[in-house]
């Protein structure tokens, strides 16, 4: 009787496990992915700004999907600061040219990339911005140069409609 | 259970228990035999039940009247407090009953920790525990998210993106947690949700930490092994029924006294601001039962091992039975844990304290240093000291030190001898 002679079995039971998987993942997948993002939210992809009121040195905050987006008309001394600083020295290297393709205006997300704050502008060591929740400073192209953050401020995907109207998204 | 010891006197009850044996389960309670000594550290089980009958129940009267939308969720919130009959009572009740909640799992859990009560043979009951104290935090931190103020929808924000530090996949269960680019109304309606269903949840493993304790009994503060019934025990009703009734009227002068007379006071101003996903709160700080967490999350200068240390602060307490190698369980008779156990008291209330003040300069160094000492404990101090304790030694049964008049056995034999 020690002899496996319950082959067939072991077959079916096998068989019927794997299907009951299958199908219970296929019933469980729509209850997960109903908490994704829908439609109506996924619609307010992009946002049109109006930025011809705004002189060097100010900063607007717009809401998009939810989030601030920080569009600030740097001065000349901004841009030199932010460009004049080594790669070594970065946290998460990226070059300000990448960031602001037109010098003058940066288009970021305001979005402390710790945990989620809105940093506060003209704050910190670095003359950029200063998020008052875990202390994360940033400097004048948004890039994370000193506290817990790990990555720069995001750049959304945004054009110039035309010379006043930026659109993001 | 022995079922078939208990027969209920009347026809109908007899009737009615061979069929359902309901009867035999209240006998069992009222009779539990239970450790004659017994102090006011052990009458939390019954306090943390009371907390969590007025949080549902208050809660269920809330729910009545709060709207979970982002647009009318902060008013209904203000409507509950001046229209509704007795709402700024209920809601004050339930806003200060999380606070008293958490006041009692922490004596509770501090009393397990001095007189060793997840040792082995109850390890399932600590672990049921810790469990339930998880639960605990996630539905405070989502009612807190319900009044939709500032506190509300930044505290959202900070801990929902403690997912975000999660390696690949973290941005994605972000976005799933808030069905959205940000905290949103899918965000506050998935949240009222979780809210309502986790108090069940709760009272379900409530019932299970009972259950378990009830396999064992109660450890008591010799921390020995007791006969039961015998005459170390005494029934559950009247003794400790009384002895809980009466600590729990105690603790209800104090819950009333916040209710009644500051009823902010644990709160924070910045959360009669209503959400502005725009502005964030120039000071952001957790709801003072989570601080110590906080302040350990912020210690690490990594946003993923912050977040990997913050949940290791609370997993580590699971797996506590297996860390603690001493045999002994009560406190009272080891010295040395004894003062080791102070000091972890007073290193979780300095995490409190720093977790409220900014992360910079001396608080941020004082937050390392105890964050460091606190794992240092669990981790290092309490595995070594099992085996390099020098215990004083235990009794044999709770009635014989009072019987001897010194815990110390040799010395209480002696006396014996003495008498005799």
């Amino acid at each position: 009787m020690s002899e496996k002679k319950t082959k067939r079995r072991d077959f079916l039971f096998t068989a019927t496990t794997a299907v009951g998987a299958v199908g219970a993942a296929a019933v469980v997948w729509p209850m997960i992915d109903q908490m994704n993002p829908d439609a109506s939210v996924k619609a307010l992809a992009s946002t049109e700004v109006d930025v011809s009121s705004l002189n060097p040195g100010n900063t607007i905050t717009v809401l998009w999907r939810g989030k601030p987006v920080f569009i600030r008309r740097r001065t000349q001394d901004e841009i030199d600061e932010a460009r004049s600083v080594k790669m070594e020295d970065l946290i998460h290297p990226e070059k300000d040219e990448d960031r602001a393709k037109n010098p003058e205006w940066l288009v970021m997300l305001g979005v402390c990339t710790h945990l989620g704050c809105v940093p506060l502008n003209d704050k910190g060591d670095y003359n950029g911005w200063f998020c008052p929740c875990h202390g994360s400073h940033y400097d004048t192209s948004g890039r994370i140069r000193k506290g817990p953050a790990p990555w720069n401020m995001e750049i959304p995907k945004y054009e110039f409609v035309n010379a006043n109207t930026i659109k993001i998204g | 259970m022995s079922e078939h010891e208990y027969k209920p006197k009347s026809k109908v009850g007899q009737w009615f228990n061979d069929r359902l044996p309901l009867l035999t389960l209240a006998n069992h309670l009222t009779d539990y035999p239970t450790p004659k000594n017994l102090n006011y550290w052990w009458t939390f089980g019954g306090i943390l039940t009371f907390c969590l009958i007025t949080q549902i129940i208050t809660g269920l009267t809330l729910a009545m009247h709060y709207i979970a939308h982002a647009d009318m969720a902060f008013e209904s919130v203000e409507h509950i407090m001046r229209d509704v009959n007795y709402g700024w009572l209920i809601r004050y009740i339930h806003a200060n009953g999380a606070s008293m909640f958490f006041l009692a799992v922490y004596i509770h859990i501090f009393r397990s920790l001095f007189y060793g009560s997840y040792k082995s043979p109850r390890e399932i009951i600590w672990i049921l525990g810790i469990i339930i104290y998880l639960l605990m935090m996630a539905a405070a931190f989502m009612g807190y998210v319900l009044p939709w103020g500032q506190m509300s929808f930044w505290g959202a924000t900070v801990i929902t993106n403690l997912f975000s530090a999660i390696p690949l996949v973290g941005e994605g269960i972000v976005t799933w947690l808030w069905g959205g680019y940000s905290v949103d109304n899918p965000t506050l309606t998935r949240f009222f949700t979780l809210h309502y269903l986790i108090p069940f949840l709760i009272l379900g493993l409530v019932v299970l930490h009972i259950w378990a304790l009830h396999v064992p009994g109660n450890n008591n503060p010799v921390g020995i092994d007791i006969k039961k019934p015998s005459k170390d025990t005494v029934p559950f009703h009247p003794y400790i029924v009384i002895k809980d009734g009466f600590a729990l009227l105690m603790f209800m002068i104090v819950f009333a006294f916040f209710v009644f007379y500051s009823p902010n006071i644990l709160g924070h101003a910045d959360n009669y601001i209503e959400a502005n996903p725009m502005v964030t709160p120039a000071h952001i700080v957790p709801e003072w039962y989570l601080l110590p967490f906080y302040a350990i999350l912020r210690s690490v200068p990594d946003k993923l091992l912050g977040v990997v240390a913050m949940l290791s602060a609370i997993l580590i307490l699971a797996v506590l039975p297996w860390l603690d190698t001493s045999k002994i369980r009560s406190a009272v008779f080891r010295p040395l844990y004894r003062q080791f156990y102070w000091i972890l008291v007073a290193d979780v209330l300095i995490l409190g304290y720093v977790g409220a003040m900014p992360a910079e300069g001396l608080y941020l160094l004082i937050a390392r240093v105890a964050t460091a000492y606190y794992f240092l404990h669990f981790l290092v101090i309490l595995p070594v000291l099992g085996f390099k304790e020098k215990t004083i030694p235990i009794p044999l049964s709770i009635t014989e030190p009072v019987l001897g008049g010194n815990p110390n056995l040799a010395m209480a034999k002696q006396k014996e001898s003495k008498i005799e």
